[in-house]
This record gives structure tokens, C-alpha cells and sequence, in this order.
């Protein structure tokens, strides 16, 4: 059995779903504390 | 750890700390796997399927080490009343969750070709299968609770009670029988060759250090949501 396109795609999905916890708690994060930014200045 | 229950403080602190944590582990993983992938040797018994232990064992790490985390975080919240406790075990529970879910999915795909079949119910997948759903229902029970910055006190509770899982997933292979190979890695010492020992550990820490990175945005994210919400009650006061 070629063991290659297991191995492959238990790379691509780790890979994949840590930079898309990544990118989505990045963007989270920013999105607030601009939010928080903005309302601090206004005030 | 009571120095760091000022938000403002913990923020001075988190900040630099963020983008530290997000480029050595993205430094680490990303070595730590080409090498995994392109140059480690293969394995006399399991072939090339031996290089997904270079991300199966990191990610089934982290999904044990988040849910210690939510539990130390729960103890601390309820005993000592510290205000970022429940904020941290809030943060940790969803990237817990991702990455249960994929150490269940690599380690499915690795069974296929070194035991013939993608799941067994045995001690070990199903014990690290309950800690996926104890994720799911941490995460349920912390949206319900109507505190918005933490979590309530039934939900930190539960996140004590549900740390026997823990113990439960680290001894599986050792009280059933199983497919599962047990321990390579103990206190006492390793049974793993320098070869494929030394990138596993790079990704485990490349991997930690990444998971250290999202659950610090996790929670200057809630601190910031907490403080907007602070702030527009006391403007619609005013």
C-alpha cells in the first residue's frame, strides 16, 4: 500500500485547520480592539 | 500569577508576547514538518505513515494539555476568584477543540494503513473522542452562561470535573487491550530513535508555542468585547 497520500492529507488538514484557528482569532482579536479603540477616542 | 489579575498589565505583557509565540511556532512547525515530511528516515515496520506522528502527537498533546489548562484555569477562578481565570479557560476551549478534533482525524488516517481500518473503539480513540465532546459541551455551557467576559461558575466546575478524562486517555493503553502502541515518551525516558525524536519535538513545541499564540488573541479579544460592552452601558447611562 502507498503509504504518500495518507501522509499528505494528515499534513494538508493539521496544516490547514491550525492556520484557520489562526487567521480567525486574529481577525476576531483586531476586529475588538479596534472596536474598543474607536469608542475610547470617541469618548 | 495574582500580578498579572490587572487586564492592563496582563495586555503589556500579552501583546509582545502574541507575535513571539506566532513566529517562533510558525518557525518550528513549518521546519519541524518539512523535515518530518522530505527527510526523516521511514520506518522499518510502518513505512512513510511513521511521518504523521510528527503532527498526530502534537496535536492529541494539545488537545490534553488545553483541557489541563481549562481545568488549572477553573480551580484558580473558583478558589482564588482571579479575574483572567475564567477569561484564559474561555480562550482555551475552542482551540482545544480544533485541535481534538485533529488529532482524531490523523490518527484515523494513520490506522488506516497500520491497522487496516479507519476507527476501533478502543480505550484510547474513544476516551480522546469523550474529550472532543466535553469540548463541545464546555463551549455550549460557556455561551449560555450570560457573563460575557468568563465563564460561570457551573461551567468552571465542569471544567474540573471533566479533567478525569485526562488521567483516563493517558492510562487507556495501559488498562485495555488495544491497538494502540502504549507510551513511547515517559518521565522515565523515551523509546523513540534521535532520528524521528528530535522533529517531533520541534513540532511540539512549534506547535505549542502556536496554540500559546491563538489562546493570547483568544483572550485580548473577550478583554476587548468586555470593555466595548463596559463602555456603551456607560454611555447609554450618561
Amino acid at each position: 500500500m502507498n503509504h504518500w497520500p495518507f501522509v499528505l492529507a494528515s499534513y494538508a488538514i493539521v496544516l490547514l485547520g491550525t492556520a484557520a484557528v489562526i487567521v480567525f482569532s486574529l481577525a476576531t482579536m483586531r476586529k475588538a480592539e479596534s472596536k474598543a479603540d474607536q469608542l475610547g477616542k470617541r469618548q | 500569577m495574582h500580578a498579572f489579575a490587572n487586564p492592563t498589565r496582563f495586555l503589556a505583557l500579552a501583546k509582545p508576547l502574541t507575535l513571539w509565540f506566532l513566529v517562533a511556532g510558525l518557525v518550528m512547525v513549518l521546519s519541524g514538518s518539512a523535515y518530518g515530511l522530505l527527510y526523516a528516515p521511514e520506518d522499518r515496520l510502518m513505512g512513510d505513515s511513521v511521518r504523521i506522528l510528527y503532527i498526530h502527537v502534537p496535536t492529541v498533546w494539545l488537545a490534553m494539555g488545553g483541557w489541563t489548562g481549562i481545568a488549572v484555569a477553573s480551580i484558580m477562578q473558583i478558589v482564588w476568584r482571579h479575574p483572567l481565570a475564567a477569561v484564559a479557560a474561555r480562550a482555551i476551549a475552542v482551540p482545544g477543540a480544533v485541535f481534538t478534533a485533529l488529532g482524531l482525524i490523523t490518527g484515523s488516517i494513520w490506522a488506516r494503513p497500520t491497522w487496516g481500518t479507519w476507527w476501533v473503539w478502543d480505550g484510547r480513540v474513544t476516551s480522546v473522542l469523550v474529550l472532543f465532546f466535553l469540548y463541545l459541551a464546555y463551549i455550549a455551557l460557556a455561551n449560555a452562561s450570560g457573563d460575557k467576559g468568563g465563564v460561570s461558575r457551573v461551567t468552571a466546575i465542569f471544567g474540573i470535573v471533566g479533567a478525569i478524562n485526562i488521567p483516563i486517555i493517558n492510562r487507556s493503553v495501559v488498562w485495555w487491550n488495544s491497538l494502540h502502541q502504549p507510551a513511547s515518551i515517559t518521565v522515565s525516558g523515551s523509546s523513540i530513535d534521535s532520528a524521528f525524536l528530535w522533529p517531533l519535538m520541534v513540532n511540539v513545541i512549534g506547535f505549542s508555542l502556536l496554540f500559546g499564540a491563538i489562546v493570547l488573541m483568544r483572550m485580548r479579544g473577550i478583554l476587548a468585547e468586555t470593555k466595548v460592552e463596559a463602555r456603551l452601558k456607560r454611555m447609554a447611562a450618561e
